[in-house]
């Protein structure tokens, strides 16, 4: 209970809100459009975030992933236009962000240069890229819309591809010594190294991995809409960053778990449609956002402060 | 006793503990104007608390300070640098960036934040002081680009710019060469000229005969003597050093009393027994090397079932030696060989695999992780054999730590307590499981008993003997003298980057330093 307090306060700020929602907006669960929203916006957002946890448990940082996204999503949709199958489309995409991952993760682990000023390059470099290559034209994918499958068992398939793979993330980050040793070379890289475990080594494969996932998550977003947008992955950083840390993920690396990241991508997903149903002005969205993330961020620092005294 | 004049320092009877450590207990030193007066003493005499406490870096709990005659109550490190007493460090501390002119301006002008700055005032200033040691270095350089005996050099003259008085030096020639050494003594023997109090601080005994004319001896934080150096020989006609020996009553000194005073302890801790007839070449290590953590020729040979302990100053490339034969460093000259086959050992990874274990010197930032579980510390080197599916299995994770914590009496509430809850001794005794599960034949322990309260230390003394005793190869580097020759059945000492003399077990504390020392009378040399 008590330590896994920070995550059940999140679930537990989330809990209240479906609750107030419950009593006072019902609308708000309306299967639909709540199906839509979960798949639309959340379901991408959480395979990032899965990846971005790695990363920010292993104590580095990508911000490049809404460029890796772009580029992923337009690749991916290149090929299900030139008649791919969706399946092979899929791990072509998968492929190319592993590959844009790994790039950044050669800088960081490989040269040992901060991941912030890295991924700023890169996010800025893929975005003017794919923008100089494509002038940002739509790519029409057709009938490999929803796999193929229509429209609500596409939609289903998206959200419990998405959740069982956060799922099985969580349980792997618990139970296999992988992810021990991204929380131990989060914790302290050196302490890492005296026990043999290779801290470059991870860094790298954690980088990787997001890479993959992001890859991954452009697929599942390109395919809900008959044309990929080139822009799309705009301020994905920030909301996977911002989940992952009012998720419990400590920013200076080597705490948290994936179950605070989804209750923290829940609440902060959940804020906007809240507004609309409840009837308030959409410009609070934001403000609350912000206040939400700097709470956690606050009680983080008081946390360490305790425990450093 | 007839008095000269007053003292440029006094410090009397000065006390300081940190928390149930006493670091000094009651020193006593006085630094005359025109004097250079060396401070000698082990590793942990308390020689860095004392330039603390005259740096006003510490506040004594007893004792007094007088400066001139004038008894000053609250030393701290700004008043320390008003009253004229400057330190200069091992590793100057410029700013790389910077120029040399730069460097010496924000040491010494204090205008106002937001005043212009006089460049030019500046840089005259930094070229006066420097001329005036005779360092010919220009102001425009960086920092960056000055050798390290250079950047003394600017340090040395910010203190001159200072006004300072007293000047206190501490290993300034650790990282030198010989040639930049006399450069150096040439400039401490030109402030002595000048009138000023130098406290020199160094482990090089043939330093203190060049250059001191007193030398004060720290010994478990007490002062256990003042000598004059005879230097009659090589300074013959100096009548202010003759005139300064007025009224000495001091007695004279040779190198072999300087080490006596030293080490004078007796060794008086129990340690267990030494071991049967060693077994088998574990470790053999010929003209090893390594250029950049400074390792030269170092040969040895551990055996199994013998504790090898390493002594020898700070700095004389224990700790080096080890991070080299854990992969850290690796080495570039020479060759390993382990258990009769030549190894080369890139990565801790491959020195696991080969068998070899290191616990680190400072336990608390490194040797465990102090946030994780005890049990998940203790696993942490034994994953491929442990959970050979890479399937972590808490219940084979459980059994291990809860052996290791019955095996090695750690005191704790249980598997899964973090680390960090433990005391000192017991944070060793994890580390130490850690590298008791890969089920090492050489095992490296470096100051395995560093911050471990006594209890604690005696029964880290009986691990290690045991192991050894179960045939491990056990190499233990140890800064304390005592416990490196009551533990060792042979005693490598190491200075200078390499390894100078192996001595047999129970050698006594006077040959131990004398080899650290680099003492060169009756052969005490490999």
């Amino acid at each position: 209970m008590k330590r896994h307090f920070r995550e059940l306060s999140v679930a537990g700020a989330l809990a209240l809100l479906l609750i107030a929602m419950a009593l006072w907006a019902p609308k708000f669960f309306d299967p639909q459009p709540l199906l839509t929203r979960l798949t639309g916006q959340m379901a991408p957002t959480l395979v990032v975030a899965c990846g971005m946890t790695l990363v920010i448990i292993a104590r580095q940082i990508d911000i490049s992933v809404g460029s890796q996204f772009a580029i992923c999503g337009v690749c991916g949709g290149l090929l299900l236009n030139h008649g791919v199958p969706v399946v092979v489309a899929m791990l072509a995409a998968v492929l190319l962000g592993a590959l844009l991952g790994a790039f950044n993760g050669a800088l960081v682990a490989g040269l040992g240069l901060p991941s912030i000023v890295v991924t700023l390059a890169t996010m800025v470099t893929w975005r003017e890229a794919l923008r100089w290559q494509r002038s940002g034209v739509f790519v029409d994918i057709g009938p490999a819309q929803w796999f193929g499958l229509g429209q609500a068992a596409g939609q289903w398939t998206i959200l419990i591809g998405a959740v069982a793979l956060m799922v099985a993330l969580a349980l792997a980050m618990k139970h296999l010594a992988a992810g021990r040793f991204c929380y131990a070379v989060g914790t302290d890289a050196e302490a890492a190294r005296l026990a043999g475990i290779p801290p470059r080594g991870v860094t790298f494969a954690a980088f990787v991995f997001l890479g993959a996932l992001t890859g991954l998550a452009a697929m599942l977003a390109a395919v809900q809409s008959p044309q990929v947008d080139p822009g799309a992955g705009g301020g994905l950083e920030l909301r996977t960053i911002a989940a992952v840390v009012v998720g419990g993920v400590s920013i200076s690396g080597g705490r948290g778990n994936l179950w605070g990241v989804l209750a923290g991508l829940l609440l902060l997903s959940s804020i906007s449609p809240a507004l609309t149903y409840m009837g308030v002005e959409a410009y609070w969205e934001k403000a609350i956002q912000g206040t939400i993330i700097l709470l956690a961020v606050v009680a983080d620092g008081w946390r360490n402060r305790k425990q450093n005294h | 006793m007839s008095v000269d004049e007053l003292p440029l320092l006094r410090l009397s009877r000065i006390a300081k503990s940190f928390g149930a450590v006493r670091a000094l207990k009651g020193v006593s030193l006085d630094l005359r104007a025109g004097e250079v007066h060396a401070l000698l003493g082990e590793n942990g005499a308390g020689k860095s608390t004392l330039i603390k406490v005259i740096t006003g870096a510490h506040q004594p709990d007893e004792g007094t300070i007088e400066l001139a005659g004038e008894r000053v109550e609250k030393l701290n490190p700004a008043s320390a640098h008003g009253l004229g007493i400057a330190c200069i460090y091992q590793q100057p501390a410029l700013f790389p960036d910077l120029t040399v002119a730069e460097n010496i301006g924000l040491r010494l002008e204090r205008a106002a934040k937001l005043a212009r700055v006089n460049w030019a005032g500046r840089r005259t200033r930094a070229a006066q002081l420097l001329q005036r040691i005779g360092a010919a270095i220009s102001p425009d350089a960086e920092v960056r680009s000055l050798s390290m005996p250079e950047q003394q050099l600017v340090e040395i003259a910010c203190a001159l710019g200072a006004g300072a008085r007293i000047v206190i030096m501490d290993e300034p020639t650790a990282s030198l060469t010989q040639k930049e050494q006399h450069l150096l003594f040439a400039v401490v023997r030109d402030l002595r000229a000048s009138g000023v109090g130098v406290i020199y601080i160094s482990h090089r005994l043939e330093e203190i005969f060049a250059l001191a004319d007193r030398v004060t001896v720290l010994r478990d934080g007490e002062s256990v003597g003042l000598r004059v150096v005879d230097r009659a020989g090589d300074r013959p006609a100096a009548p202010e050093a003759a005139g300064r020996r007025v009224g000495d009553n001091a007695p004279h000194l040779t190198e072999s009393e300087l080490i006596r005073l030293m080490v004078g302890r007796e060794v008086t801790s129990l340690y267990p027994p030494g071991g049967a007839a060693p077994g088998g070449e574990v470790l053999v290590l010929r003209g090893v090397g390594c250029a950049v953590s400074g390792l030269h020729g170092v040969n040895l040979e551990v055996r199994a079932g013998e504790v090898v302990a390493l002594a020898g100053l700070v700095g004389a490339g224990r700790t080096e030696l080890a991070r080299v034969l854990f992969g850290l460093t690796p080495a570039d000259a020479g060759e390993i060989v382990l258990n009769g086959a030549r190894v080369t050992i890139h990565s801790p990874q491959e020195a696991v695999a080969s068998g070899i274990a290191y616990v680190p010197e400072d336990r608390r930032r490194h040797g465990v992780i102090l946030e994780m579980p005890i049990a998940q510390n203790m696993t942490m080197a034994v994953h491929p054999s442990l959970f050979p599916r890479a399937w972590l299995r808490f219940g084979a994770e459980w059994k291990l730590a809860d052996g290791y914590i019955r095996d090695l009496a750690v005191k704790c509430a249980g598997p899964e307590a973090p680390a960090g809850s433990l005391s000192g001794g017991n944070q060793q005794k994890v580390a130490l499981a850690r590298w008791l599960a890969t089920k090492p034949k050489l095992l490296i322990l470096d100051e395995p008993t560093q911050g471990v309260d006594v209890g604690a230390k005696s029964e880290i003394h009986k691990l290690i003997r045991r192991l050894a005793q179960e045939g491990m190869a056990v190499l233990m580097i140890s800064s304390d003298l005592p416990e490196a020759l009551g533990m060792g059945d042979r005693i490598g000492v190491m200075r200078g980057g390499t390894l100078v003399a192996m001595l047999p077990g129970g050698s006594d504390a006077h040959t131990v330093m004398a080899a650290a020392l680099g003492q060169n009378e009756k052969g005490a040399a490999a």
